[in-house]
């Protein structure tokens, strides 16, 4: 019995259940910053502790919750959701502080709905009983919805209900799989007891096609991903980042999780239309970030296209492609998440998120121009950063799946580089408006943008630590989904696959 | 010759004889007190189902039976009388400021309350067509009372007018389809009725298909499913609001037990016969009630359609009809009293002289100058919504994992896309709540009472959505007896 994982989990529920007792906007501050970086502190010990040999669950702790139903509380984390839990907990001090002074009123319920997110995000990794999965996915809805909601831009209402409606409605499908594979799958909301089941074609199409529209509308892709941009450009910015670093990642290590080693035939049947939408997803959200005039909304729309990569990898069923997709998902959630934290440094001291606003930032702020210059290189891949290395990984996959998908795909990185290095020419050269002299980074901004910086760069050129604890529990899946050789490598015949 | 009464038969109905002779000492003891002391008889209310609880407490795990069968005593009927004293308890602490705010008469008030309880009770244990009328009837009569108690304004007399109208038009439906029954099987008692339909399918005979049809009308009204909801909007809207919470959650669980050991041990041979019509009032019932709750600018019309759609869900637990399904009914009746009951609470509070409170407009900013009522109301919401971790979302699963069980999976995905629709309204209250300036300042009737019963519900809200293994166990316990 391993409580070390519990505390991670529940620590920041109980800090912010302690929040309203406290005195004063400042005191609550602190005293979130500090259960945050308690809580990383806490989540480093599962990071050096964990056995990469194995793919089995490790830190295992296991309660009976509803034994009449064989509910449990059953929690453990292996090579895939570590890397994930060690990203939650690592971006949450920085979205405290990167509130410090974006949020000045209702701070107290502010925070208290930061560390709620917490908590869910960590227990959807963390989580090994079907039930227990759903409750912190679900519990995530509505700390996520006030924040928008309540401290969001002008438009937030609409975006809050939008961003809401939309998940709700794709995971509440879920909740009826995960009841279907209750009573198919032995009676058991065990997880890895429900994984490589035998279940037929026709049961595998229905769960799949339910898992698939939860974790879609999550990552998102196209067509499901109109609520991000409306929903990343009226958060707060420590919303935003929650959203883009870890919320996203919640639909990719759904299909990880649940939708190939459950359903490894469906997802089989299903993979050269996945494909077909992640290689959509990477050049439409590309070309919708090129046109983009406001700075979340392009940044928006370059999740839709790097998240593209990630749902490619997963769906090409081998090793490279996996291996890639998690660390892209790693990746994308640092480089992503910082580009949203500089977006939220100019916003507050200009209060504009429009690029033709900006102009010649280079000169006044020259520690800013640095750190913004090194996460959109790395967020355009560029070799030595954190980025390439996982984009190459998903295309090496790829490419060995089908040549054809893996150049389309390739054409992603490029559009990525015409947009951010267009966006950085406009905002950081030229000539900035007269009136507007702002100061650089304040030591707290430094805080939250360097560490990111050490970050891109460590993975960039040492992937290893990363990829080591990912291996035998990605190669355990690859195992499970797809045991045989590789099966027929025309894409375009096996579309009609899943009407067979 | 009349038989014997025995002591154990005393036993059996002494719930009932308690909260009925309280329900007198209350109307004696209005007379008896001065004004300034009335508000008192609250407490006295309350006192009167502490004893019956503690006499059903108990009574709790005994099996009896009184007059010859027709009334009966078992651990089904005791779990949906705890659950009515405790909704009948937290609307007599709800009740205490409003209804002198309404200036509605102390003694009847909760005298009323007590008999409609106490008709609710005898429902629950009857074994006899006529004892269920007898209650029906008691529990119909002392509401409409209680709807149309406010006689100095308008809307409530209403609203009573055409509850009685409907209500009676439903009743002698509902005795047409007893007598047909008797007519067909020689019984007015469920279990003999029960013997003589054992054969199966009844859908060759005439009369006990319109029996079947006629008593599912009689249930269908008094719980509010479609097509026979017309009244409840109307109804819920003009009664008081303390009524309204009162007869929103125990009319419904009440009637929900009987329409169980009726459709379950009566026409339980016969199933293949009525579950098709229940799918279809199922769905109706759900779809109806969530598309028109959409469009509603106040809240108590808004909580109505929500109850129709509640009563939607939980017919499934009808339909499915095993163990599973039986237990997943009552834990939802429980489930949504109390959060119904919360929601309804938080609106109670925004009744003040000379202000209404129920245009969903007027609760904007209400998280600003009222932290903890706006709290409560987002658990209250978020828990109808059925999200974890609220109790609204075990109550909710457990229904869906009895449908998927039975094979009825798609009746589950119509209810979980439905939950969906149903988001948007009830966010759209939190969303006032938290996101909207105030226009004026918002102020609220606390009472301690009141605050006590929130407090009350809001915990149980979210304690039994984080650790409801106490409350299903107790719910799986007490439906063995109903199904052989």
């Amino acid at each position: 019995m391993d409580v070390l994982l519990s505390i991670v989990i529940f620590l920041p529920a109980a800090a912010a259940a302690l929040l309203p007792l406290l005195r004063g906007d400042e005191a609550v501050k602190r005293f979130a910053l500090a259960a945050t970086l308690v809580n990383f502190a806490l989540s480093l010990p599962l990071w050096a502790a964990f056995d990469p040999a194995t793919p089995a669950m490790q830190y295992v702790a296991e309660a009976s919750w509803i034994p009449r139903f064989d509910i449990y509380y059953r929690v453990g984390l292996d090579g895939i959701s570590l890397p994930l839990v060690l990203l939650t907990t690592g971006l949450m001090p920085i979205c405290v502080l990167c509130s410090w002074r974006a949020i000045d009123r209702k701070v107290t319920e502010f925070m208290i709905s930061l560390l709620l997110m917490e908590t869910a995000m960590i227990g959807v990794f963390a989580a090994l009983d079907f039930v227990l999965f759903y409750i912190f996915w679900e519990a995530m809805l509505i700390p996520m919805y006030l924040i928008i909601g309540v401290w969001g831009g002008p438009n937030r209402l609409y975006a809050a209900i939008k961003f809401f409606l939309y998940t709700l409605a794709g995971s509440l499908l879920l909740l009826v799989a995960l009841l279907a594979l209750y009573f198919e799958g032995g009676r058991t909301f065990d997880l890895t007891k429900l994984m490589g089941q035998p279940y037929s074609p026709l049961f595998q199409q229905l769960i799949f096609l339910a898992f698939f529209l939860a974790f879609a509308i999550k990552v998102p892709m196209f067509p499901f991903h109109t609520w991000l941009p409306d929903a990343h450009v009226e958060a707060p910015t420590a919303g935003s980042v929650i959203l883009a670093s870890v919320l996203l990642k919640m639909g990719a290590y759904g299909f990880l999780r649940f939708c190939l080693p459950m359903t490894p035939y469906a997802s089989q049947a299903w993979m050269p239309w996945i494909a077909a939408l992640s290689v959509i997803a990477i050049v439409y959200g590309a070309y919708m970030a090129l046109a983009q005039d406001d700075l979340k909304k392009l940044i928006a729309y370059s999740s839709v296209s790097h998240m593209g990569f990630v749902t490619l990898g997963i769906f090409v069923f081998n090793a490279q492609g996996i291996e890639g997709a998690l660390l892209q998902m790693i990746n994308h959630g640092i480089a992503t998440g910082a580009l949203f934290l500089c977006v939220g440094v100019l916003y507050d001291r200009t209060h504009s998120r429009l690029i033709a606003d900006y102009g010649g930032l280079a000169r006044t702020m020259p520690l800013f121009a640095v750190c913004l210059m090194i996460f959109v290189l790395s967020s355009l891949g560029l070799p030595g950063t954190n980025s390439f290395v996982g984009e190459f990984l998903v295309l090496v996959g790829a490419f060995r799946v089908s040549p054809f998908v893996a150049t389309l795909a390739a054409l992603g990185i490029i559009l990525a580089a015409v947009y951010l290095l267009w966006m950085v020419q406009r905002v950081m050269f030229g000539v900035s408006p007269p009136s507007w002299r702002w100061p650089d980074l304040s030591w707290r901004e430094a805080v939250t943008l360097v560490p990111l910086v050490g970050l891109v760069f460590w993975i960039g050129f040492y992937p290893d630590p990363f990829l080591s604890r990912m291996h035998s529990s990605v190669a355990a899946l690859v195992q499970q989904v797809n045991p045989a050789a590789e099966p027929e490598s025309n894409l375009l015949v096996r579309l009609l696959e899943p009407f067979r | 010759m009349m038989p014997e009464l025995r002591l154990e038969e005393l036993l059996a109905v002494a719930p009932e004889i308690i909260v009925a002779a309280g329900a007198c000492l209350i109307l004696l003891a209005d007379l008896a007190t001065p004004a300034r002391q009335r508000p008192l008889l609250a407490y006295a209310g309350l006192a009167v189902l502490g004893i019956a609880g503690a006499a059903t407490l108990l009574l709790l795990s005994s099996r009896l039976e009184a007059f010859s069968g027709q009334f009966i005593l078992d651990p089904f009927a005791s779990y949906f009388k705890l659950l009515l004293y405790g909704a009948t308890g937290l609307t007599i602490l709800l009740s205490i400021r409003y209804v002198q705010i309404e200036r509605i008469h102390y003694g009847e008030y909760y005298a009323f309350l007590l008999l409609a309880t106490c008709g609710l009770m005898v429902m629950v244990s009857s074994g006899d067509l006529l004892m269920i009328f007898l209650g029906l009837e008691l529990a119909a009569v002392s509401l409409y009372i209680l709807v149309g108690l406010n006689r100095h304004e308008l809307r409530p007399i209403e609203a009573s007018a055409k509850y009685f109208v409907l209500g009676s038009l439903s009743s002698a439906i509902f005795l047409y389809g007893m007598s047909l029954l008797f007519g067909a099987t020689g019984s007015t008692q469920l279990r003999a009725a029960a013997v003589a339909l054992a054969a199966g399918p009844i859908a060759a005979n005439p009369t006990l298909l319109m029996a079947m049809i006629f008593l599912l009308a009689g249930f269908g009204f008094k719980v509010a499913i479609a097509p026979f909801h017309m009244w409840t909007p109307d109804v819920y809207e003009g009664a008081p609001t303390t009524v309204t919470a009162y007869m929103s959650v125990t009319t419904k669980a009440a009637t929900f037990a009987v329409f169980l050991r009726v459709f379950i041990e009566v026409f339980g041979a016969a199933r293949a016969d009525w579950t098709p019509w229940l799918i279809a009032l199922c769905v109706a019932t759900m779809v109806i009630g969530n598309l028109a709750a959409i469009v509603q600018q106040n809240i108590k019309r808004m909580l109505a359609y929500s109850s129709i759609a509640h009563a939607g869900y939980a017919l499934i637990g009808l339909i499915v009809g095993n163990e599973l399904g039986v237990m997943s009914l009552m834990l939802y009746m429980a489930v949504y009293a109390i959060m119904n009951l919360g929601a309804f609470g938080v609106v109670i509070l925004m009744r003040r002289a000379g202000v209404q409170g129920e245009q969903i407009q007027e609760w904007a900013g209400l998280a600003k100058s009222h932290p903890a009522a706006a709290f409560a109301m987002l658990i209250f919401m978020v828990s109808l919504t059925g999200l974890p971790p609220t109790a609204g979302f075990v109550a909710k699963f457990y229904l869906f994992m009895a449908a998927v069980d039975a094979g009825l999976a798609w009746l589950a995905v119509v209810g979980v896309l439905l939950s969906a629709v149903s988001a948007y309204y009830y966010l759209r209250v939190v969303m006032v709540i938290y996101m909207k300036e105030p226009d004026r300042p918002i102020e609220l009737a606390w009472t301690p009472a009141a605050a006590a019963a929130l407090l009350l519900v809001a915990v149980a809200t979210l304690l039994v959505g984080v650790y409801p293994a106490p409350l299903v166990n107790y719910a799986s316990a007490a439906v063995l007896q109903l199904i052989p």
